[in-house]
């Protein structure tokens, strides 16, 4: 029954998602304002009813309702209670469920935060958002139904695959799809925003905190996977170039150049027509990473759905939301007129070239994911696109970024001056020299690349805490002056720098897991001893111990450093008689300058256990890094001018916006 | 062909849920230098029956083939090049997690350059185009007079 009403709901939802596309578009269109308020009521109706459809679905796998056929799959009555709920979107049609939820939500968002917008741009938007919800539902009903019911029901389920009965795996999806979906927001703005005929600083102000939120939550999504990775798959990695792994990455990237293309317009508006583009460009590549992953063409560890149907339509819906917002693009674009005028060399200009090269980075990693399946379509042969070809072409890219990053910030709007802003970075210069220097010094000739990168980490944070010293004066003003600057300066400029140290800490910590990384592979009897990057290990042996529902094999290593106990390492596998599956538990102690990281495999107590132990240094900066980035965005998200009500003002004069004055 | 390589998938899965590690223990060789070399080599070829994975990360009996492979011809005194060849010329440009430059492939490595210099080219345009714009709109005689009733005098008041 409950579930029935879920799938009654959805349906209604689908009725309410097609009202809330098309009244708001007749009404902007029309000017009647009684149509143009349908969107905001059908926004909140659509919302509530995806949610009750989700919550059935979710109350069918806690209560373990073996008549519903998605529960029978991917669920088990011996499963912990935390996976039966987050067994809901790991997988096909629960997890479209979920990402129509988060597009309700932030349909919802629009509609109650969005009383300060002009009547006819929040009729649109949510028209556009309307449009998405209405094609994602009718996929979810047509081709990919949670709710369906099979007869006689099952004894049991069949339970989940194991890879996917962990923490870091459980919350990556809803972090990830937050991401994807946030863009919407953005796409829905510029779709709008093309049908006005208008982008002004204002339409910046109000795109930015959400593409912002949404950056923030993919930054999360992809440290969260690459954190899994890193732990579950037991050979130390964190990053692989999979295809899906770049399917989340190529949004990230290009939302990542929006967000900064976006300042411009907001504060100069400059740069419109390629901003509105670009946030077109980051929702069509989220829609493709939903489209490779949910349509199993590049089949990989993650794609748990293969099924052509699904594909076809998810390929039209992206063809139909891309090409459609394109060619309104190309139709409008030219009209737009560009606004303030700047320098090359000018904080425009840096952001201009921050554009430039993540918009080739962009280009770069479709382009590598893409490549083997466009040859394999065309039939001229197979090739494989893998990590050694990304390396060489993606890394040097991120060089002159990280460059330019040290010094655009500190460059003047308009018009900046180059060699004074170096002049004032010798500080940041000498301290990446000397890092650079001391790293070759520690680690030998052959780390030279390595040494490189970790002078580029060194002159990123650097310059990063001198471009802060300088807007507040440090030593060069009495300490309460500089004080009173520093609770001054706006949140969103914090929010950069933050952002930009959390970089700086992620280069160092690919840089030195990457190249200096302690490896042993051994076959061990209890009583056995290995010395890993100083640290001595001795094998204690294996025991089997029962979870929930799994058998586990847990082996023991005591780590002692000259003759005092650290920790003792209990890496287990896992062997899941439900599913049939075994999965690896890596064991991890972290010094957070370093991961002392063991994995046991397979063998017996006479020929001895088969073990990998590895030290890895720095690797945990990797994702402190990720999740100070994280921090620095939502500082920038708190920033007073993306409050309610503070745009509102500012749209009150008549007539073109004034650009905000240069801070 | 499709089914012949999801067959293949399905026995890939089934082969990494019974080993557990990539590298054995009994796979490593004595010396140091070689196994280093044999490492950097693993990680430039496909296991062909996985999706995306090197030899050196896959769990499939057939990559683990190719790792003891990749270390008799080191053994042998093949340099790290023939291997890699020895290699292709066995199982195609597939196994080459670095596609060989060719005809097929020059869209790949050349276009993310390709796509740089058009980018700056834009960007070049971009710049110019703004330079023949008049920097600040200038106001009409009209404007002025108009500003200088509202300010009341100095005519030159209102300019930034």
């Amino acid at each position: 029954m409950i579930v029935e009403a879920g799938h009654f709901a959805l349906v209604l939802a689908l009725v309410l998602a097609l009202a809330q596309g098309t009244f708001p578009l007749i009404g902007a269109a029309t000017g009647r304002s009684d149509f143009m308020a349908v969107g905001r009521h059908a926004a909140l109706g659509q919302f509530t009813l995806i949610a009750i459809s989700f919550a059935a679905l979710t109350y069918a796998y806690v209560t373990s309702d073996f008549s519903v056929a998605n529960v029978v799959q991917n669920s088990h009555t011996a499963k912990p209670l935390l996976y039966k709920i987050t067994g809901v979107w790991a997988n096909h049609e629960g997890s479209m469920l979920l990402w129509i939820l988060i597009l309700g939500a932030f349909g919802a968002m629009v509609a109650f935060f969005g009383a300060n917008l002009p009547a006819s741009l929040r009729a649109r938007v949510l028209a556009v958002q309307g449009l998405i919800g209405f094609g994602f539902i009718l996929f979810i009903l047509f081709t990919s139904n949670p709710f369906d019911r099979i007869w006689p029901p099952p004894p049991d389920g069949r339970g989940l695959n194991p890879l996917l009965q962990d923490p870091g795996l459980a919350f990556h999806p809803p972090f990830l799809y937050f991401g994807y979906v946030g863009f919407s927001v953005a796409f829905a703005f510029a779709v709008a925003a093309l049908i006005e005929g208008r982008v002004d600083p204002a339409w910046a102000r109000w795109v930015r905190p959400w593409t912002l939120a949404a950056w923030c939550s993919l930054t999360l999504g992809i440290a969260l996977g690459s954190w899994w990775a890193y732990y579950e798959l037991g050979w130390g990695g964190f990053w692989f170039w999979d295809p899906v792994e770049n399917a989340s990455f190529l949004p990230w990237l290009s939302g990542t150049a929006l967000l900064h293309s976006a300042i411009v317009v907001e504060k100069r508006d400059a740069l419109k027509s390629w901003t509105v583009l670009l946030a077109v460009l980051t929702f069509s590549l989220s829609l493709m990473g939903t489209f490779l992953v949910r349509s199993g063409v590049l089949t990989s560890v993650h794609a748990f759905a293969t099924d052509p149907a699904r594909g076809v339509f998810i390929l039209a819906l992206l063809v139909i939301a891309s090409g459609g917002s394109l060619l309104l693009y190309a139709v409008r674009a030219p009209s737009m007129q560009g606004g303030g005028l700047f320098a090359p060399i000018s904080r425009e200009g840096s952001l201009v070239l921050n554009n430039l090269l993540l918009a080739t980075a962009t280009a770069t990693v479709f382009l590598g994911t893409l490549y083997p399946l466009f040859l394999d379509v065309l039939d001229a042969g197979k090739v494989s696109v893998g990590p050694p070809f990304f390396n060489m072409t993606f890394v040097p890219l991120m060089v002159p970024v990280i460059v330019a990053m040290g010094i655009g910030p500190m460059l003047a709007w308009k018009r900046g001056d180059l060699p004074g802003v170096l002049s004032r970075l010798w500080l940041a210069l000498a301290l990446a020299a000397a890092i650079g220097i001391g790293t070759l010094i520690a680690m030998g000739v052959q780390s030279v690349l390595a040494a490189l990168a970790m002078a580029l980490a060194g002159w990123l944070m650097a310059s990063v805490l001198v471009e802060w010293a300088e807007r507040v004066k440090l030593f060069r003003a009495p300490l309460q002056e500089s004080w009173r600057r520093a609770r001054h300066i706006p949140r969103s400029s914090y929010g950069m720098s933050v952002a930009h140290a959390g970089l700086a800490v992620i280069v160092a910590g690919i840089t030195a897991s990457s190249a200096w990384q302690t490896e042993v592979i051994r076959q061990m009897r209890a009583g056995d001893t290995v010395e890993v990057a100083g640290y001595s290990m001795q094998f204690e042996g294996v025991r089997e111990q029962r979870g929930p529902n799994y058998i586990s094999r847990q082996g023991e290593f005591l780590v002692t450093r000259n003759g005092s106990v650290v920790t003792t390492l209990t890496p287990e596998r896992r062997a899941y008689p439900i599913e049939g599956d075994t999965t690896t538990e890596a064991a991890i102690h972290t010094t957070w300058l370093a991961d002392l990281y063991a994995v046991i495999g397979d063998g017996n107590a006479e020929a001895g256990w088969s073990v990998r132990l590895y030290h890895n240094p720095l690797v945990p900066w990797i994702w402190v890094g990720a999740v100070i980035m994280v921090l620095g965005g939502l500082v920038s998200l708190s920033d007073r001018r993306h409050r309610v009500g503070v745009p509102e003002r500012r749209r009150a004069r008549p007539g073109p916006a004034m650009p905000a004055p240069a801070e | 062909m499709k089914r012949f390589w999801a067959a293949i998938l399905v026995a890939c899965s089934l082969l990494a849920s019974q080993s557990s590690l990539a590298i054995r223990p009994d796979e490593v060789l004595a010396d140091p230098v070689l196994e280093e070399r044999a490492r950097e080599i693993g990680k430039q070829l496909r296991c062909l029956v996985c999706q995306n994975q090197s030899i050196d990360d896959s769990d499939a009996d057939l990559a683990r083939d190719l790792r003891i492979l990749v270390r008799e011809r080191l053994q042998q005194g093949d340099t790290d090049d023939e291997v890699l060849a020895y290699m292709k010329a066995r199982y195609g440009d597939f196994v080459l997690l670095k596609p060989p430059m060719g005809p097929v492939t020059y869209l790949l490595w050349f276009g993310p350059a390709l796509l740089g210099v058009a980018g700056i080219v834009a960007v070049v345009f971009f710049f110019r185009r703004n330079r023949e714009r008049p920097d600040e709109p200038t106001l009409t005689d009209a404007e002025r007079r108009r500003i200088a009733e509202v300010i009341g005098d100095r005519p030159e008041a209102g300019g930034t």
